[in-house]
């Protein structure tokens, strides 16, 4: 096993290709597992699927219009949210609702678009990621959203901390709930665009709350949970290439699973919330009580 | 002089439920004010509303005759306590450090000053040997005490605070009336939504008496009197007296 792990790593340093395929996703497994986050926290696991999801037809528009596919995932990503907050304020539709309703519109025209304008192929690539066929101007751009994204993070992480935990009292203050709220969108769709190569749309939100919510069951402190949830999500993204390049496997899965093994072992293990210990726990107060 | 606070004629609605109705006061600086009312009487509606957090059908508020905009960052609201996650991963220490964000503005991470502030409001609370402590592991008082140095840390004029003795201890319950107390002798508004009547008069100086509509709005013997307390708790004010709470 070391010996593969050893080939593994020189394999990646002989070919470019694996370069770039490696330093792409670890890129991505860090930024998700930052912004992943602050989904957990705000109960948005489901906003975090739709919005990747709602990416779909913005891409597709972006090649007909010659653009990068960026800019017209940015945008129906942040139309997406816009039709979601409208339909549950200005309605009896509960918030999950609305996003159910408008995130599988939104797929739906991505795939007939798609297919359309180029091929099941590409659309194939697009949900489930194609790890191997990344251009270095891909990798640039990936590496330039991550920087991006955790700028920002940086520069509002108090925003971010007050609104998330307490969003009442934020408003009360003055803080603009909204204005945080759109621009944690805009950060979503980011990079759930660079997360498409990777693992693709559809498996987007596993690397957004998996490692975040490992992570979530190892600490009391907000910034201790980003810096452990990038680190899973970087691992994974190392451990699950290494089986995809192993077995021959769907990168996009082989990383997914690998974030949820080590999700199990902190449910497991985790000192403070791991049902191990706490089964422990419980049995040593009731041989305490009884003794 | 100016009030403290003016709300006149506020009317609010949930997607044409009508939650608060007609509702005018005016409140100087320096009082004790205890809103009162039975449950869903729209008490957390009526302190939301006039901070704006929720939109009014109609009605106009004033804060020192300025608008809620203006004095924002003398506002310390202290919300219900099942309005707060508290499984969430923030320290005791962390919490009331949220107090100083409003002044310290953006970009900018609060100092070693402003942690030493949180640390001195903690002790306010007699809270401090738990600034580590992550805040659900605390019990009902002990967090609402952590919730009152967070409004301590903001330094605000005016003071919301929504059930704050809802499953909180006796002894709890009393450093923080106490607290209370003495920001409005220090001529700080405080207003504090409270269910329970059982002690009210003890508490507040002046009463809000809500449901739905004002019943009753003045010092606390012109409100406290159960032909006014009758038609707030309605029904449910017989069956108080039955159980022996005093009125
Ligand atoms: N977000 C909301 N959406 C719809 N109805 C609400 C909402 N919040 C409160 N209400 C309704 O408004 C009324 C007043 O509620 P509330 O202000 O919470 O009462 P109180 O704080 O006095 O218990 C209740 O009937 C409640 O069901
Ligand atoms: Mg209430």
């Amino acid at each position: 096993m070391f010996g593969e792990i050893i080939n593994y790593f020189n394999y990646v340093m002989e070919y470019e290709y694996m370069q770039r395929a490696f330093l792409t996703s670890v890129i991505v497994g860090i930024i998700c597992g930052a912004i992943g986050c602050f989904i957990i926290l705000r109960g948005m696991a489901l906003m975090g699927d739709a919005i990747s999801h709602a990416v779909l037809p913005g891409v597709a528009l972006s090649y007909v219009l010659g653009i990068n596919f960026f800019f017209g995932a940015v945008v129906s990503g942040v139309l997406t949210t816009i039709g979601i907050g409208y339909i549950s304020q200005n309605s009896r539709i509960k918030n999950d609702i609305a996003i159910g309703i408008m995130f599988t519109f939104a797929f739906s025209i991505g795939i007939i678009w798609v297919t359309l304008l180029k091929s099941s192929t590409d659309l194939y690539h697009i949900l489930f990621g194609n790890l191997l066929v990344v251009r270095t101007s891909e990798l640039w751009a990936t590496f330039g959203i991550g920087v991006f994204v955790l700028v920002m993070i940086y520069l509002f992480y108090k925003e971010l901390l007050v609104s998330s935990f307490d969003p009442t009292m934020s408003a009360a203050y003055g803080l603009p709930n909204k204005m945080i709220h759109y621009l944690l969108m805009i950060l979503l769709t980011m990079v759930t665009v660079a997360s498409i190569q990777t693992v693709g749309i559809v498996l987007v939100v596993a690397m957004l709350i998996t490692p975040a919510a490992t992570a979530y069951l190892l600490t009391d402190r907000l910034w201790i949970m980003i810096y452990l949830s990038s680190g899973f999500g970087a691992l994974s993204s190392i451990v699950g290439l290494f089986f995809s390049n192993r077995f021959d496997l769907d990168s996009g899965a082989t990383i997914v699973l690998t974030a949820t093994s080590m999700f199990i072992l902190a449910f497991i293990f985790s000192p403070k919330q791991g049902v191990l210990w706490r089964s422990i726990k419980s049995k040593s107060t009731k041989s305490l009580a009884r003794g | 002089m100016s009030n403290a606070i003016h709300v006149e004629d506020l009317h609010v609605s949930y997607h044409g439920n009508i939650a608060v109705k007609d509702v005018s006061f005016k409140l100087d600086a320096g009082n004790l004010l205890g809103v009162i009312g039975p449950n869903g009487a729209g008490k957390s509606t009526l302190i939301k509303a006039i901070l704006q957090l929720i939109p009014k059908d109609n009605g106009q508020i004033m804060f020192y005759d300025k608008t809620v905009k203006e004095i924002r960052k003398q506002v310390a609201y202290v919300p219900q306590r099942n309005d707060i996650d508290w499984d969430f991963p923030i320290t005791v220490l962390e919490t009331v450090l949220l107090g100083t964000y409003p002044k310290i503005g953006m970009f900018k991470r609060p100092k070693k000053s402003d942690k030493e502030w949180a640390y001195e409001c903690l002790k306010e609370v007699g809270m401090e040997e738990f600034y580590k402590r992550q805040i659900g592991e605390l019990s009902g008082g002990q967090q609402q005490r952590v919730f009152l140095a967070r409004a301590l840390a903001q330094k605000a004029e005016l003071f919301f605070l929504d059930e704050p003795f809802v499953g909180v201890d006796l002894g709890s319950e009393e450093t923080i009336i106490n607290i209370l107390k003495q920001l409005s002798s220090q001529g700080k508004t405080v207003t504090v939504v409270h269910h329970d009547l059982s002690k009210a008069e003890s508490y507040f100086n002046k009463l809000l008496l809500i449901n739905r509509e004002l019943i009753g709005f003045g010092s606390v013997h012109e409100v406290f009197r159960p032909e006014i307390m009758e038609k707030a708790y309605k029904g449910q004010f017989a069956f108080m007296k039955e159980i022996g709470v005093s009125v």
